[in-house]
């Protein structure tokens, strides 16, 4: 009797959770179906599957809108800004978790400083040094202010993970004569991998989902990323619909790629950042 | 030659090699341009150019003085509603959500990744995706309705469905988030906790009020600091679907936008005001903070407590 209620009650859920689901993807596909219709068609059956696929609106946005370049544009800040991070925060955490020296202490608390930080804040004294510092409408700059976001949790991650390796390693490394770079690159290193990957993942998402730092400090064309090319298009064919979910779709189409591919890791370093 | 001579000063160069890139970008991007912020609250400005210490005029103009005041204050009463109706909303399903998935039924990791697919796109794409889906006219939802016979109404366009609008979109961005944290929280219950609780007679209902919610208190203490940062630095979602302005009226104006407005001048017009932003910007900051502290001290109490 109890056994069939508790059958009853999980079937209960498990069709809970399934509309949940459709709640959640159905959106998705829809904007992934409505980039293979004509704006009339979207209009008149935006429930149906398209009625004769075309491609016209996904040529339409790489052919004629700057797409392809705000790609490029976001595959290189995300690059170069998640790299600086996991170098810089490497080579800070490794001197923080390996050497004792007389300022550790405050070197280290120094970094975390910035890890509950809303960077949004600091945004005009950011605009005038940039000005000063002629990096307004630059991509390097946008990769320094990155860096900068990133470098507290990476450094707290790091330090926590460079610490748990046991010390006799380096010490093997010493006697043999190996000098501090080497025992550095070729044993303690290799062994930081998944925290650097975690460090790595953390990063990267919020870096190219970024829309507030270009927003104010890129003006060209030739230098927005992704997010904000995104806004140029969806201003500019605000009546093809077709073309807009095209571009919607192209869009999200990278980052839910590499999701798919990796989504463990995507949710463990995505949640792990918050739950430290 | 003392070898322990050379030895020090090696590491010493050594160690300032492998600290000076992380600090210089440290204090060249975060630690100065928030002391800065500080500073230039007190200043008046000519475009970039602080010109002149006003004390403290530009906090009582935007505190106190027409028409800033009446703008903060509504501005501020909605990132409340918004943390509110997220608190509520996202992140009670959220808790409902980890404790069905806790259960193991079948196809729950396919869940998982599901629910999590938004998290991983950028407000940007989803902002834009709803606009299009609350059209009155075209828009997926309000076609939906008219199968149902219902007319709905233009979701972004009437200010008495804007914010709620907007919210809901918030909660299907992130709710995957909140759910998988506290999904992390009680999967670190011991099943001999649930076990004997369930011998006990315990019911769903029980087990989540009286086991499992004192038990992932380190969860919720994450997902209440996070919702509330969250929710007063909404910035992207509202200025993609309603503009720089918080349309339709100002009713979903919120701090992060009037803030922006404020320092850079608005769709009208283009005066930047960065004395008045930077008051902005400090009082937004110190709210924050301050709250943020209280709270995580009161939650983190009661985690040992429990």
């Amino acid at each position: 009797m109890a056994e069939r209620g508790e059958r009853a009650k999980n079937a209960l859920i498990q069709l809970l959770l399934a509309a949940n689901a459709v709640v959640m993807l159905y959106p998705l596909l829809v904007m992934l179906l409505s980039a293979f219709k004509s704006n009339g068609e979207i209009f008149a059956n935006p429930f149906a599957l398209p009625a004769a696929p075309n491609l016209d609106n996904l040529r339409h946005i790489w052919g004629e809108t700057n797409f392809v370049g705000y790609l490029a544009n976001s595959l290189m800040v995300t690059t170069a800004s998640v790299g600086g991070i996991v170098v810089f925060a490497t080579m800070a955490a490794y001197a923080l978790a390996r050497y004792p020296f007389r300022f550790s202490a405050a070197v280290f608390l120094f970094f975390l400083s910035g890890l509950m930080v809303p960077l949004k804040l600091a945004i005009i004294p950011l605009f005038i040094e940039f000005d000063v510092l002629h990096l307004v409408d630059t991509r390097l700059g946008l990769v320094l202010i990155y860096i900068a976001m990133g470098l507290p949790s990476a450094v707290f991650i790091m330090t926590g993970f460079l610490r748990t390796l046991p010390g006799e390693l380096e010490e093997s490394g010493r006697i043999e004569g190996a000098s501090e770079a080497r025992i550095m690159l070729s044993i303690m290193l290799p062994l930081a991998r998944p925290a650097m990957i975690i460090a790595a993942i953390q990063n990267a998402v919020p870096i190219w989902n970024d829309f507030f730092f270009p927003l104010v400090f890129i003006t060209s064309d030739a230098r927005k990323t992704l997010p904000q090319g995104l806004t140029v298009f969806m201003g500019e064919y605000n009546t093809d619909w077709g073309v807009l979910f095209a571009g919607l779709t192209l869009s999200a189409l990278p980052i839910t790629l590499v999701y798919i591919a990796l989504s463990r890791q995507f949710i463990a370093g995505m949640t792990q950042g918050a739950v430290k | 030659m003392s070898g322990a001579g050379g030895r020090a000063r090696t590491s010493r160069l050594w160690l300032a090699f492998l600290l000076a890139p992380g600090l210089v970008v440290m204090t060249m991007f975060v630690v100065w341009p928030l002391l800065s912020a500080f500073r230039y609250a007190f200043y008046g400005f000519h475009g970039l150019v602080p010109a002149g210490f006003v004390g403290l005029a530009n906090f009582r103009d935007v505190l106190f003085a027409a028409p800033f005041s009446a703008m903060t204050l509504r501005a501020f009463e909605h990132n409340l509603i918004v943390f509110a109706a997220l608190m509520a909303g996202q992140n009670g399903l959220a808790y409902l959500i980890a404790f069905a998935l806790l259960k193991t039924l079948p196809g729950h990791r396919l869940h998982q990744v599901i629910i999590f697919l938004p998290v991983v796109l950028s407000a940007v794409i989803v902002g834009f995706l709803w606009q299009l889906f609350l059209n009155p006219l075209f828009g997926l939802v309000n076609q939906a309705l008219l199968l149902a016979g219902i007319q709905g109404p233009p979701w972004l366009g009437d200010s008495t469905t804007a914010l709620g609008s907007l919210i809901f979109t918030n909660a299907w961005h992130w709710i995957g988030f909140p759910a998988l944290i506290f999904l992390a929280g009680m999967q670190r219950i011991s099943r001999e906790t649930l076990e004997a609780a369930r011998l006990d007679g315990a019911n769903d209902r029980a087990l989540l009020r009286r086991i499992i919610w004192p038990l992932v208190a380190p969860s919720t203490t994450i997902v209440v600091v996070l919702t509330f940062i969250g929710s007063f630095n909404w910035f992207e979602l509202p200025y993609i679907m309603t503009g720089l302005n918080g349309d339709p009226g100002g009713a979903t104006d919120v701090l992060g936008l009037y803030f922006y407005r404020t320092a850079f001048g608005g769709v009208s017009s283009g005066l930047q005001d960065f004395g008045h932003g930077s008051a902005l910007a400090v009082l937004m900051f110190l709210f924050i903070a301050s709250v943020s502290a209280i709270v995580l001290r009161v939650l983190r109490r009661r985690e040992i407590e429990a």
